[in-house]
């Protein structure tokens, strides 16, 4: 039987985007595309809405013009049945985990399995196991979220995600705040899980070497635009000096070291009263 | 003087918002309830949490009003030759007024505020946004049952206050006034009724659940999400709720025994 919609290389197409909280600018025509199978990095300086950016994929927020469409759906013109179907095909992590406290690890990740299946018990707990295996986690399933490290908390909110085998997963800052070796647990995990499961994974971030070492696809965007993207090689080989220092991390250049202020030999002589 | 006019109007316009909010979540948490009768363990939790874990203190403070009504009864009663009316009085004082208010005062305390900074710590922990995420709808999952457990414990918590400070205007009267135990319960059983006082005590009190449920999950829902908005967040609630239902309280004894 042929397929009813032509399945494109494409799965998310954002289109023209448009969003602004209060009188900010938050995205002015951002296009982004996100291909299927791959891992996508959106990456870019604190405050440059990229977290916002999930929550528009995820149809938590709307956008004040242009489009967003998933898999040939467009997310923002979708019932709120119709959108919670599209959402048990998409994982989230997010940045703090957001593990239900008062559940232990193995409820955490069988919260989504008895939400929407209505599996047997005995299944749910091999599936449960098998999630938490893949994060390396199943001989912590016991504990209660209160007792996990970040990164820990973080794999297991990985494990959730993943809960319902979804097409997509969203991964909100996955590495800040992370020691070296559980940020080289994540690392390494978000691209096994990408490739093991036939994932497509968005990762927004600014840690950039991690990020350029599992990325494909890299989209860097700055005051509302996409500044540039490309893979990571070609971005860290960028003519552009704002990409460099972005990439290389360097403390001054087209960002300013300084903020914008009156001249310093003037501040200091000047010894007026402010 | 326009600065002045200016903040006033802003404030205005804060709380007309405010409200508007609280009533859209009220009919959110109202549209989950159908889906509760498929989940009834859902109620059962919660009932556990703000109708059992309250016990203790309904029960208690009961006992102690109970037990004041019963002296301040006496002594007054006394100088006209009326003290075996105690009972009336007690019992009275209790289905009719003390009963729902205080046992709604005690539950704004106990299980209002820990709703309150349940919900706002959920927010602020993104635990409800990632609920959303995983397709599973706040309003059925958590608000609902939670407003639901609320609207049935109070009455029961009410009853169970009242039933407590009967005894202990029983214990008061009885035990060391020296007031006939017979006179004390059948002045009760002659002069209150179950149509009149009763009934309407339990209305009340269906009343104050609905109210203070509903103030502590939106103050939790509304709170900005940190560690300062969650601690205003849970004060109001208790403020909130106590105003309310003393305010209320006079609406609907005015309209029952009016």
């Amino acid at each position: 039987m042929a397929p009813a919609r032509q399945t494109s290389d494409v799965l998310i197409e954002i289109r023209d985007l448009h969003f602004s909280r209060g009188s900010r600018k938050i995205f002015d025509g951002v296009d982004i595309d996100i291909r299927r199978g791959r891992v996508t990095a959106i990456m870019g300086p604190s405050g440059t809405g990229k977290t916002t950016l999930l929550r528009l994929i995820g149809g938590q927020l709307r956008p004040d013009r242009g489009s967003i469409r998933i898999d040939g759906v467009d997310v923002h013109k979708l019932g709120r049945s119709e959108l919670y179907q599209l959402r048990r095909r998409m994982g989230m992590l997010f940045q703090s985990g957001a593990l239900f406290t008062d559940l232990s690890v193995f409820e955490n990740v069988a919260f989504p399995l008895r939400e929407h299946t209505r599996l047997p018990e005995s299944l749910i707990r091999h599936l449960v196991l098998m999630k938490l295996e893949a994060v390396g986690l199943r001989g912590a399933r016991d504990l209660r979220p209160s007792e996990l490290s970040g990164g820990m908390a973080r794999r297991v909110a990985l494990a959730r995600a993943i809960a319902l085998d979804p097409m997509m997963v969203m991964y909100d800052e996955p590495f800040s705040g992370q020691d070296p070796i559980s940020m080289g647990v994540l690392v390494q995990l978000i691209r096994e899980l990408n490739d093991a499961l036939g994932l497509t994974s968005i990762l927004v971030s600014h840690d950039v070497q991690e990020t350029a070492a599992i990325a494909d696809h890299i989209y860097l965007i700055s005051q509302g635009k996409v500044v540039q993207s490309g893979t990571p090689r070609e971005l860290s080989d960028s003519p552009s000096a704002w990409t460099r220092q972005f990439m290389q991390a360097l403390p001054d250049g087209p960002v300013p070291f300084h903020y914008p202020g009156p001249d310093y030999r003037t501040d200091l002589l000047g010894g007026g009263a402010s | 003087m326009i600065d002045w006019l200016r903040r006033l109007g802003a404030a205005a316009l804060e709380i007309l918002a405010r409200t508007g909010r609280g009533f859209l979540f009220l009919l959110h948490a109202l549209s989950g309830l159908p889906s509760l009768l498929r989940r009834p363990g859902l109620v059962v939790a919660q009932l556990y949490s703000v109708g059992v874990l309250s016990l203790l203190i309904i029960i208690v403070s009961g006992l102690f009003v109970g037990m004041v009504l019963g002296l301040q009864g006496y002594y007054t009663l006394v100088d006209f030759g009326a003290a075996e009316r105690v009972g009336q009085l007690v019992a009275l004082s209790l289905v009719r007024e003390l009963g729902p208010v205080v046992t709604a005062l005690l539950f704004a305390g106990r299980a209002g505020s820990a709703l309150t900074a349940e919900i706002g710590l959920m927010r602020a922990t993104e635990q409800l946004s990632g609920m959303e995420m995983m397709a599973v709808d706040p309003y059925k999952r958590v608000f609902a049952p939670r407003l639901l457990a609320g609207f049935i414990a109070l009455p029961i918590l009410a009853l169970i206050f009242s039933m407590f400070g009967v005894l202990g205007g029983h214990l008061v009267a009885v035990e060391m006034v020296g007031i006939d135990s017979g006179a004390y319960w059948a002045q009760m059983q002659a002069n209150v009724s179950f149509g009149a006082d009763v009934y309407n005590g339990i209305l009340k009190s269906i009343v104050f659940g609905f109210v203070a449920t509903w103030i502590a999950l939106f103050e939790g829902f509304d709170a900005p999400p940190t560690t300062e908005g969650v601690s205003r967040a849970t004060t109001r609630t208790v403020v909130h709720t106590s105003l309310a239902v003393l305010g209320l309280d006079f609406i609907l004894t005015a309209l029952m025994f009016g």
